[in-house]
């Protein structure tokens, strides 16, 4: 119990205290969330779109297939993503490990099938006579999507928080990818797995706060966003 | 805007975020070490780095992993120099071309732990007679099993005592993790277990200095543990910065360096014991 309370107070001095690591970590997985999530926006929701929308050929089985990635374990994840960016590996000349880039690559893995998944979800769920009033007014291309997709919005955004909530805390892939390196690729879940690992488990709560205030941050503005539109 | 031009839209953001992020992080002067907990979770090396930078201008960055792992991540050139301490793998990964230089630097002692009312009476005797004991009051033994320096220090140990069937043993448990949250595992469950003296020593410090477990066995010349560098063969993986690490081989093992080594304390315990202050 003297961790929790101990956390609490931990988490707002480091915080007020304007603590260099906490902040090289907080910063660390901003950007590393944000490259990943608009990465995964700008390939998921047409992918998703598609794969609600039309009809093709082993559609089902394409289907099954994201859904089952959904269950992508996040290890896993980053030792493919290592296989791959390793020097000994086949994109080893990027040079690309051990940097956020290289955890953003793991995390755009992550959450591609959530936002695919839950956008083919949103788009089938639209009433069908919406594709045909849309058709006959004369709607093609990337008028259909957009405005296919602009009734399906309050979906899509639950598919994002629910995308960037897993983003936000995996562990596993900016642990293996990243390497963890201070001031570098230390996110705040490393850090926490990193205090932890030392003994430290007030500061490990602490930085999970941390946590999940940027996450009640961000929820917060996404409300704000459904309120106007 | 066409199909084709929102695609070419999308590549290029993409390409511009991640070109971006590349290019702030590719640093030239960077040194990538390879080391183990140890090292990192007494703080040895938060001391070190910034005097590192100071001297030669080159940024220590490290990746804390077990011993195993370490020497993995120098296989495939991940990393230009390993600190670790597993004296014969590193022997083995020397004579099989993966690392040249070398070099040993510093050392500090391993120590079996226990609950401070020790159910299994192993105070002041021999490691080996220790584990032996252990073993036949099956009494609760916490081992890392991550194939790290300390874990692949104690196989040898229990090899030596004559028991190498343990790892079904119901009191023999293993965690897979690192030194202190193996420690915090065997201090929960009232077990014992070797950790090197250096990580004991800092989690004396995160209890306030009085912790539920305590030294009882110390001070056997088979609890030695050695610390070295290594540098990643050039010859092996060229892209690794072979110039850096020879300097940082040359600079950690200089007289000034190494005392400086020895003059790290906490709690005013010395971690670990230079080989070359003079």
């Amino acid at each position: 119990m003297n961790y929790i309370l101990e956390g609490l107070r931990q988490a707002v001095m480091l915080l007020v205290k304007w603590d260099p690591e906490t902040y090289a970590a907080i910063r660390a997985t901003l950007t590393v969330t944000s490259y990943s999530m608009c990465a995964s926006l700008l390939l998921g929701i047409p992918a998703g779109f598609a794969l609600g929308y039309f009809d093709f050929r082993g559609k089902r089985v394409l289907r099954t297939m994201v859904d089952t990635c959904l269950a992508f374990p996040t290890v896993l994840i980053g030792l493919l993503v290592y296989a791959f960016l390793s020097r000994r590996g086949p994109l080893g000349s990027l040079n690309l490990l051990f940097s956020l880039s290289a955890i953003a690559i793991g995390q755009t893995i992550l959450a591609l099938p959530i936002i695919m998944s839950l956008t083919a979800t949103a788009v089938e769920s639209l009433d069908r006579r919406l594709r045909l009033t849309l058709l006959s007014l004369g709607a093609r291309g990337h008028k259909l999507l957009f405005t296919t997709l602009w009734e399906a919005r309050h979906a899509l955004l639950i598919a994002a928080i629910t995308a960037y909530g897993r983003v936000l805390t995996e562990v596993g892939i900016s642990m293996m990818v990243g390497g963890n390196i201070k001031w570098h690729t230390r996110t705040i879940t490393t850090a926490i797995a990193l205090e932890t690992g030392k003994g430290n488990f007030g500061l490990g709560i602490a930085l999970g706060i941390v946590l999940m205030l940027i996450a009640l941050i961000v929820n917060l503005s996404v409300m704000s966003l459904r309120k106007k539109s | 805007m066409s199909n084709k031009r929102i695609l070419a839209f999308f590549v290029a953001i993409l390409s511009i975020f991640f070109g971006n992020v590349s290019a702030t992080l590719s640093g030239n002067n960077i040194l990538r070490m390879a080391t183990t907990t140890s090292t990192d979770n007494t703080g040895l090396l938060d001391f070190l780095a910034p005097e590192f930078k100071e001297d030669a201008g080159i940024e220590l960055q490290w990746v804390a992993v077990g011993t195993g792992k370490a020497l993995e991540l120098g296989k495939n050139c991940d990393v230009d120099v390993l600190l670790v301490h597993a004296p014969s793998a590193e022997k083995k990964y020397v004579a099989k071309g993966y690392g040249v230089d070398r070099t040993e630097i510093m050392y500090n002692d391993f120590v079996i732990i226990g609950p401070k009312d020790d159910p299994a009476r192993i105070k002041g005797k021999s490691p080996v007679e220790a584990l032996k004991i252990i073993a036949e009051k099956k009494a609760l033994f916490v081992s890392r099993g991550d194939n790290s320096g300390t874990h692949k220090k104690e196989l040898s140990l229990w090899k030596e005592a004559g028991l190498t069937n343990i790892d079904k043993a119901e009191w023999y448990i293993q965690t897979g993790q690192g030194m202190i949250a193996t420690i915090n595992v065997a201090a929960e469950r009232g077990g014992y277990t070797l950790t090197d003296r250096g990580t004991y020593i800092k989690y004396e410090y995160s209890m306030k200095g009085n912790p539920p477990l305590v030294v009882l066995v110390e001070g056997d010349k088979r609890l030695y543990n050695l610390y070295s560098v290594i540098a990643v063969s050039p010859t092996r993986c060229p892209e690794a910065r072979y110039e850096f690490a020879k300097r940082f081989i040359r600079w950690i093992s200089s007289p000034r360096v190494q005392r400086k080594i020895g003059d790290y304390e906490i709690l005013g315990k010395r971690l670990f014991v230079p080989l070359k202050a003079r």
